[in-house]
């Protein structure tokens, strides 16, 4: 949970562009789930808050995000379809 | 959108009823005989996808349920005898897509159904636009793409979310989910087809709707008439499902050779947008497979069958467009319909937009 970015917080209005925020459900104490995406990524939902190593937000850029589980994507954390061409295989 | 050229009779008659007022007695008789020119455009046509005067006057009928046609008054988009022509029309495309598509045995489960749509795309061998662009295409093919491409795409989402009432339960959340991404999540400059009107500005092209459409051919307007045929009726809602997922499931890898291109060529806008795609359609393809085409499956059975229909139409319409582009630029030709000249109709108040 992030203390800047609490429920009562009016929602941002992003523009394109590498702006940090937490998940969009960051705070709202919706529960979080993850499908575990045959053959492919992580996809996750709700109330998420996504960090880099250093606890610093990473802005997913949109509500829903698939994180890469195959390590061929060039956009990690996140999913670019990479897994397809590199024949990942986990059910 | 403005008023296109016609491309045939078809189109003569159609848009000389279209700039009439509706309900007067001239327009009603014009307006009668249009069910009859668009039967004897198709049978004129050797198949409707490459027919120009087909695909044109249907790509007009579809607009009036957009956001019109400038200069056409907007009663004219539930008057019944224009209905019947465009049902004439796009009964025609209909009947040609499925006859030159196999049908599939439709799997139970939502993820069997997403296993059989993941490897119906692996399967599918059509011609790689996105890898001519990535590394080969020059400027002014670059700015033809985006010209093509801008029929979709400055509207992109809009036939899809016709769907939207037409389905219940997982599958309609599911293409909420996706809509929400493709309309920038209630941002309007953050839309999809804002951050693509950005890269035809960009580019120096003009980003109103529907602009390019006289330059656009038939191989390429009947990919977008194909969509809102599907969007527009309920009977169609599983092959407006199947479409959009099969959209998303051909979209995030060649998004990144697209992207490549655009930077190389030093458009970095345009590059912007199809990186956005990269990242969202990765989600998207996701959520399409299990969730909203899947959920349909296992939620819609009587439409199952139209959900692989509809997947199959995005493989084999891209397969057209690209070969269509391809083949031109091969040839040192343009991929564009030639540009005309202003027509005299034209008023100045439509030369100055
Ligand atoms: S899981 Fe998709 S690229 Fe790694
Ligand atoms: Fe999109
Ligand atoms: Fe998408």
């Amino acid at each position: 949970m992030s203390a800047e970015h609490g429920a009562g917080d009016p929602a941002p209005d992003p523009v394109p562009g590498p702006t940090a925020m937490p998940g969009p459900g960051a705070g709202s104490g919706e529960p979080v789930t993850i499908t575990v995406c045959p053959d492919g990524p992580l996809l996750v939902r709700g109330g998420y808050e996504l960090l880099d190593g250093d606890d610093r937000p990473i802005d997913p850029g949109r509500a829903t995000v698939a994180l890469c589980r195959c390590g061929a994507s060039s956009i990690k954390p996140f999913c670019d379809g990479s897994h397809k061409r590199a024949r990942f295989r986990a059910r | 959108m403005r008023q296109p050229q016609p491309r045939g009779p078809l189109g003569e008659d159609l848009l000389a009823v279209l700039r009439e007022e509706p309900g007067t007695p001239g327009a009603e008789a014009r307006a009668a005989a249009l069910p009859a020119a668009a039967r004897a455009a198709v049978s004129r046509a050797a198949g409707v996808l490459g027919d120009d005067d087909v695909q044109l006057s249907l790509f007009v009928l579809h607009a009036l349920h957009y956001q019109g046609v400038d200069g056409v008054d907007d009663r004219w988009e539930s008057d019944p005898e224009l209905l019947r022509a465009r049902e004439v029309l796009s009964g025609a495309l209909e009947a040609q897509l499925r006859a030159e598509l196999p049908a599939d045995t439709v799997p139970g489960t939502p993820q069997s159904v997403a296993d059989a749509l993941f490897a119906m795309a692996a399967e599918d061998d059509g011609p790689s636009l996105a890898r001519h662009l990535s590394g080969r295409a020059d400027d002014e093919q670059a700015r033809e793409f985006l010209q093509l491409k801008s029929v979709y795409q400055l509207m992109e989402g809009d036939p899809h979310t016709w769907g939207i009432p037409r389905l219940s339960g997982r599958a309609k959340a599911g293409l909420i989910e996706i809509q929400v991404d493709e309309y920038g999540g209630g941002s309007a400059s953050r839309m999809h087809s804002a951050l693509f009107a950005a890269g035809m500005r960009e580019a120096g092209l003009d980003d109103s709707y529907g602009s390019a459409v006289d330059r656009v051919p038939a191989e390429w307007l009947a990919g977008v008439n194909t969509v809102t045929m599907f969007g527009l009726h309920r009977r169609l809602r599983g092959a407006v499902v199947g479409h959009l997922a099969m959209y998303e499931m051909t979209s995030s890898v060649p998004s990144r050779f697209l992207a490549r291109g655009f930077h190389r060529l030093g458009l970095p806008a345009a590059a912007a947008f199809y990186d956005e795609h990269v990242e969202a359609d990765a989600a998207h393809e996701q959520i399409a497979a299990r969730d909203m085409a899947g959920g349909l499956v296992v939620e819609d059975p009587a439409v199952a069958a139209d959900v692989f229909f509809g997947a199959r139409c995005v493989l084999h319409l891209d397969a057209l467009a690209a070969r269509h582009a391809l083949a031109r630029w091969e040839a040192g030709e343009s991929a564009l319909r030639p540009a005309t000249a202003e027509p005299s109709r034209r008023g100045a108040a439509e030369l100055v937009r």
